[in-house]
């Protein structure tokens, strides 16, 4: 007989596996109400730590080309193709959905990040523009990273709704920080362990398991967050959201599909005039 | 009462009376006093104390007149959106911009602040003694009402203490009234605690006003456990001679916890006479940011962001 050798499930913060700062954890069950694991309860102070890691992380990857952006991308895709069959048991026992079902969601979450992997280098050819202008000038608008954006996704369909909001936070060029599903939060968990093993710089992608109520708000009110995808987010707690990030002017999103006006949303237009024949 | 008489015999007498420093006791306790919780109105408190303590610091290559005029506005008003942030312990720059320092604190209302000049060939300390005594008098010249001087430590490593007390007392002589001596051992290069202990009183026997940890160019710097041994030291030396030696504990100190954690430390070692600028100085210069925003936090409710503090 051998002795179970059980998963202690942590938070994923600047390229690093710690626990809550709190020291707390919580129960979630799988779909038949049974006991399923012990994910690690985030504090406000683990936001703020990991707003920390994704501002610094943000320099280095906005400053890498958008090809290299989406090779990395197409790199994390390649890795989650390789573990598939973990993020299926896990998507079944928390959701409680069919073999088949889950399958399917996985399927289109790997084939969701490839789709976005190819956007990083060229969101700014197709939807920037060279503008006519009255003027000897070339004047040209291209859309530039936003910065740190918080992700709160959708919490049916626990890892293709992160996938969805995730890859357009990062096909745009910004880092992120992302509050997982709290009843579903092994699908994130997974994923933060295929992010730590595929190129992707540490910092550029933070993860927090816990209490959507106690983290959100506060996500919200976080001077350094510059935008966030609140798409995931229930209809009562929406506008204390959106109240709460009005103080920096943070640019909140909600969507219902994967669209190339997604990354767009957390993007910047750049306008460069520059002169002609002088 | 003198601990020493000048002599090299009684300096040795003196050192080799110090106990030795339980090493792994000095780690256990500062780690144990950094578990403090400090918290709403301790935490202000604390933070609003941190901030009079900085020595608000750029010793750069890059230096400019413009950046440390900066430096200077951000010293006497630390937030410009908040004048209830009390100003900073001093500027510390080299000894060449001490004039620029000195003549653009008095004219924006911080007479009061003094400059700090470090010196005697920093951060190395590799110069002659004829070389040491110019480079402070230059700073003298120049306004300095503080100087931060560097002990040479191959010489203390290779035993020959007398030169290095004899250079404090030079230098603390060169000082006299018109400026406060502190005296940096860049501990990360003394390896051992017990060197630390010993640096310490020869440099409070030898007249220092100050003890200070490091340079900041050099890591580790100014670790819990040094600061604890040099809180302890000026401890019992005010215990033996009645004297109170300052501490200031420079590099690596770069967020709110790790200020906090420097003033329960003096708290609990020297006491709570010793937590004032006259007697703690933290050499510091991207922790006011962080000390700010703490304070920024405290006050409005929520977290702020590097976007609301001045760039430096």
């Amino acid at each position: 007989m051998r002795i179970d050798v059980k998963k202690t499930y942590k938070l994923y913060i600047g390229g690093a596996f710690p626990r809550s700062e709190s020291g707390r954890s919580y129960e979630i069950n799988d779909a038949k109400g049974k006991f399923l694991a012990n994910p690690a309860l985030a504090s406000r102070k683990d936001l703020r730590d990991a707003v920390v890691a994704a501002r610094s992380a943000l320099t280095g990857w906005t400053s890498a080309t958008a090809f290299n952006r989406g090779q990395i991308l197409y790199r994390v895709a390649e890795v989650l193709e390789g573990r598939k069959a973990q993020f299926i048991d896990e998507i079944v026992a928390l959701e409680g959905s069919t073999r088949s079902a889950a399958t399917k969601q996985v399927d289109e979450a790997i084939d969701r990040w490839v789709w976005y992997s190819g956007w990083c280098d060229k969101i700014a050819s197709i939807y920037g523009s060279t503008n006519p202008v009255s003027g000897p000038y070339y004047n040209f608008t291209t859309p530039e990273p936003l910065g740190v954006v918080g992700v709160f996704a959708p919490q049916k369909q626990s890892l293709l709704g992160l996938v969805d909001a995730l890859g357009a936070v990062l096909a745009g060029g910004n880092t992120a920080v992302v509050v997982a599903s709290e009843k579903f939060p092994l699908p994130a968990i997974s994923l933060s362990e295929v992010l730590a093993t595929s190129d992707l710089p540490g910092g550029v992608v933070n993860i927090l398991t816990g209490k959507t109520v106690e983290l959100l708000p506060w996500m919200a009110s976080h001077m350094d967050i510059d935008g966030m995808d609140i798409s995931g987010v229930s209809a009562n707690l929406e506008k204390e959201v959106r109240v709460a990030g009005v103080e920096n002017l943070k640019r909140i999103h909600a969507f219902k599909d994967a669209t190339p006006q997604r990354i767009l949303s957390f993007t910047e237009n750049k306008t460069v005039w520059h002169p002609i024949g002088i | 009462m003198l601990l020493v008489d000048g002599t090299e015999s009684s300096l040795r007498a003196m050192l080799q009376a110090l106990p030795p420093v339980d090493e792994v006791g000095a780690h256990a306790r500062a780690a144990m006093l950094g578990t403090r919780s400090i918290k709403t109105t301790s935490k202000s408190w604390a933070i609003d104390t941190a901030i009079s303590m900085i020595d608000l610091t750029t010793l750069e290559g890059s230096d400019t007149p413009g950046k440390v005029r900066a430096l200077c506005n951000k010293a006497v008003r630390p937030d410009s959106t908040d004048a209830t942030v009390p100003h900073v312990g001093a500027i510390c720059v080299y000894n060449d911009m001490v004039a620029v320092a000195r003549k653009h604190l008095d004219a924006i209302g911080g007479a009061d602040i003094p400059v700090a000049a470090v010196s005697t060939a920093f951060p190395s300390g590799r110069a002659s003694r004829e070389v040491k005594i110019r480079d402070t008098q230059d700073a003298l010249d120049a306004g300095a009402t503080e100087i931060d001087m560097v002990i040479d430590r191959g010489a203390f490593l290779a035993g020959d203490i007398m030169k290095v007390f004899t250079e404090i007392v030079y230098i603390k002589e060169l000082c006299g009234d018109r400026a406060h001596l502190k005296v940096i051992f860049e501990t990360g290069e003394l390896v051992t605690l017990d060197n630390v202990r010993k640096a310490s009183f020869l440099a409070m026997a030898a007249g220092a006003d100050f003890i200070k940890t490091s340079t900041g160019k050099i890591s580790p710097a100014a670790t819990p456990p040094v600061v604890l041994v040099m809180l302890e030291a000026v401890r019992d030396f005010y215990a033996q001679t009645g004297v109170k030696i300052g501490v200031k504990p420079a590099g690596g100190i770069r967020n709110t916890k790790d200020a906090i954690k420097q003033l329960v430390l003096v708290n609990e070692t020297a006491g709570a006479q010793w937590l004032n600028p006259q007697l703690f100085r933290i050499g510091a210069s991207a922790l006011l940011n962080d000390l700010l925003m703490q304070r920024m936090k405290l006050r409005d409710g929520h977290y702020a962001g590097p976007n609301y503090v001045t760039l430096d």
